[in-house]
């Protein structure tokens, strides 16, 4: 018995110790259990994108497989159009830009500069997200009508979807930063998040264009 | 006179966390909480789709479809699977040992992302009462947990487009806990703390969550595409809309293939934590074991076709898969030398935590060889979708990880509620367990070799004494959860007390109280630089006195 419950043994097993409560040896700053919770919000995002990025990364092979090994009957072939996509790939990557340099206004704390240069940022987005309306309505074919017209709604929808939800916290950053003190030239979460989530989904763009387009 | 005011000691706001037993039906950020949480839903879980099972060789018992009807079996089946993967396996074996060990190994007070773990947390109970009311509502899914195109396209839609959007959510949890996972052991170290003083269940999760962050979302996507081909007709994946059903498949296992990793790396880092604890000597080859765990997680995401050596591979690509599968049984077969070189020699107390982990041992070097030769195309494609692959997968998953999971809640039993498991009724428990597994599963090999195929209803009555051996294992199975009920369930009230570390670990979770205190030390976090600092004979050192660093050099 006294092999298997060691609690039944009233010495302890010969080869242990009990350790020293606590063990460390370098001091620490803090008090017991009252140190502020670290800040790691800014990793978790960058984490998120990674996987979200996969998503896109699943989707894209999903459509250079359909490329390689499906071929599109001869009535269905159809040319897209570059003139739109083209404007609309210049107005993310500017907004890109735009966003950049509404974050350097934030951190030499000029928040007039800063609020303009976010809604000029929020402005091309929405921009871009009118252009793809305009293209969607103007293309001859629908979301059902073959496997190349499904995977183009789904790669451009789900990234629109995306576009959308970076215009909406571009905006709300832009609404929350009226007040003085919500974001300081040292922390501003909010500012940061949104300018890193908004280059992820202009770079995610800049690959679609690719494949889509000019593949 | 001046009298110094005592600091204010740690008392969270009143109001804001709920007290006692309520707190763990709460949306409580407490790790630990959230980690029991964790467990007792996925043991809930763990006793539907065991119910599932049992149905399902029920039904087997006799070679026609008289238990349940064909239709009934598919439902069954394929709510076994799911349930059993994503609602009982992974929440535990990630979530509930996850969350409430991470933070104690890296010594912090709490999660990276508290109120996202809770998040994680409470998708789970909706997705997976949605998946079981489908069941009953709509009639389920039929299309097993792969749901391959077009079966999953024209079996009945609602029960498909149901099942999509429970795993849908319990992806989204898996993924919120791998970023917070990925998160505390990288950023929240205690200072001093270095990546390879860790204990070898941060490395495991650590692989694993990587692997869940690169491929989950993955999946999440695919279904999100199945979901149009049933609700808007695209043709996505459907031959007859012009689509492609193997570009599903691809997609489909690039996450289910690591979801193997996801459900067996946390079980490999939680026996490397059990094993030294009761042989009494340090971890075997902690540097090799860290690099093995890595070595798995780069190959665990380049093996997916294997599994799809019959949906006309072309020849190059059964090469490559075949080669990469073979070569994580490199990995793989070092981490089982370490566990063998840990116990040798030892000193070993043959509790109900060891013998689990011995049987997983022994039964995951089973199911790994022949994962082995499952790699291998021409045997792979004589035993696809037989009994043989069943019972592959049950010995890596039910005869490795799910021992695990109980040889693990014998071991932290004394952790979580402060009172020992009776040790009785725990080697009982185990005994019909590992008895009950192995008359269900070993003779499954024998029914694919012979060719019976999996998922269907009926079968040729040539096989019906070997499938009633195996639902009489089945029973048994079943029969083992009782011992273990009742074991927790009275030994939470009544149990032996068992102290702050009745196994006299070294592991920074047992330098603290049983259960511990909310912010998880009084004081400040210890700093275990040698979490495997076993067996140094008394005298040799000063034992009042030492650190675990002294305790390490001087065993070498």
């Amino acid at each position: 018995m006294t092999a298997f419950s060691p609690s039944s043994d009233p010495s302890p097993p010969s080869d242990v110790l009990a350790p020293p409560l606590p063990q460390g040896s370098e001091p620490l700053v803090h008090d017991a259990g009252q140190e502020a919770h670290p800040d790691h919000r800014m990793f978790g995002l960058a984490t998120f994108l990674v996987a979200d990025g996969m998503t896109f990364a699943g989707f894209f092979a999903a459509y250079l497989t359909f490329r390689a090994v499906n071929p599109l009957p001869a009535d269905a072939i159809y040319e897209l159009e570059l003139i739109l996509p083209t404007i609309n790939t210049v107005l993310l990557v500017l907004s890109s830009f735009t966003f950049h340099r509404a974050a350097k206004e934030l951190r030499h704390d000029q928040l007039g500069p800063c609020r303009l240069w976010l809604l000029i940022t929020a402005g091309l987005g929405l921009a871009f997200l009118a252009g793809q309306m305009v293209e969607y309505f103007s293309l001859p074919f629908g979301l059902t009508d073959n496997l190349y017209a499904s995977t183009f709604y789904a790669l451009t929808g789900f990234h629109g979807l995306h576009v959308s939800l970076g215009a909406l916290m571009i905006l709300i950053v832009w609404w929350q930063a009226r007040t003085p003190g919500r974001f300081t030239a040292d922390h501003h979460f909010g500012v940061e998040a949104a300018e890193l989530y908004w280059h992820f989904v202009d770079g995610i763009w800049l690959v679609l264009y690719g494949i889509l387009y000019l593949l | 006179m001046t009298i110094a005011l005592t600091p204010q000691t740690s008392s969270p706001p009143p109001g804001l966390q709920p007290e006692g037993w309520l707190r763990y039906l709460s949306f409580s950020l407490d790790h630990k909480v959230i980690g029991l949480q964790y467990m007792v839903a996925g043991f809930f879980f763990y006793l539907v789709g065991g119910a599932l099972a049992g149905m399902i060789r029920a039904e087997l018992v006799s070679p026609i479809s008289d238990f349940i009807s064909r239709e009934t079996y598919n439902e069954v089946l394929t709510l076994h699977g799911t349930v059993m993967i994503f609602l009982w396996i992974v929440p535990v074996v990630n979530g509930a040992f996850g969350n409430y060990l991470i933070p104690f190994y890296v010594g912090a007070r709490d999660m990276a992302f508290p109120r996202l773990n809770a998040v994680a947390f409470w998708l789970i109970p909706p997705a997976g009462f949605l998946l079981i009311a489908s069941y009953f509502i709509a009639g389920a899914a039929q299309s097993g947990w792969t749901a391959y195109p077009p079966l999953s396209l024209t079996t009945p839609a609602a029960g498909q487009v149901v099942w999509i959007l429970s795993v849908l959510l319990l992806g989204g949890s898996s993924i919120f806990g791998g970023i917070n996972f990925i998160a505390t052991i990288l950023k929240m170290r205690r200072p001093g703390l270095k990546m390879m003083q860790l204990p070898m269940y941060c490395w495991a999760m650590l692989g694993t969550s990587i692997l869940v962050v690169l491929s989950t979302p993955v999946l999440a996507g695919t279904l999100v595409l199945l979901s149009f081909d049933i609700i808007a007709h695209t043709g996505f994946f459907n031959p007859s809309l012009g689509g492609n059903a193997v570009v599903y498949q691809h997609l489909f296992w690039f996450y289910s293939h690591p979801a193997v990793y996801i459900m067996v790396l946390p079980a490999f880092g939680l026996v490397s934590e059990i094993l030294p604890v009761h042989a009494r000597k340090p971890l075997f080859g902690y540097t090799t074991m860290v690099y093995s765990i890595l070595g798995i997680v780069f190959l665990g995401l380049i093996v997916w076709a294997h599994h799809m050596f019959t949906s006309a591979t072309p020849p190059w690509m059964r090469l490559f898969f075949t080669i990469a599968t073979a070569f994580i049984a490199v990995p793989t077969g070092i981490k089982f030398f370490n566990w063998l070189a840990t116990l040798w020699g030892g000193k070993i107390a043959l509790n109900s935590a060891m013998l689990f982990s011995c049987a997983f041992i022994v039964h995951f070097v089973f199911g790994g060889i022949t994962g082995v030769a499952l790699a291998q195309v021409p045997f792979d494609i004589h035993v696809h979708d037989t009994y043989f692959v069943v019972g592959h997968f049950h010995y890596v998953v039910y005869g490795g990880t799910v021992f695990v999971i109980f040889g693990s809640i014998y071991h932290w039993f004394p952790k979580f509620t402060g009172r020992m498991l009776n040790e009785d009724l725990g080697r009982f428990h185990f005994l019909i367990t590992f008895i009950g597994f192995n008359l269900c599963f070993a003779p499954q090999h024998w029914l694919g070799l012979n060719g019976m195929p999996r998922r269907v209803a009926e079968y040729d009555p040539q096989f019906t004494l070997v499938n009633q051996i195996s639902s009489v294992g089945a029973l048994l199975m079943a029969l083992s959860t009782l011992p273990f009920l009742i074991n927790v369930l009275w030994s939470a009230f009544s149990g032996r007390v068992a102290g702050d570390n009745p196994w006299k670990a070294l592991t920074p979770e047992w330098l603290t109280s049983s259960p511990p205190p909310v912010e998880n030390w009084k004081g400040e976090a210890p700093l275990v630089q040698h979490p495997y600092g076993y067996g140094i004979p008394p005298g040799q050192i000063d034992l009042g006195a030492a650190t675990g660093r002294e305790l390490w050099s001087s065993g070498q």
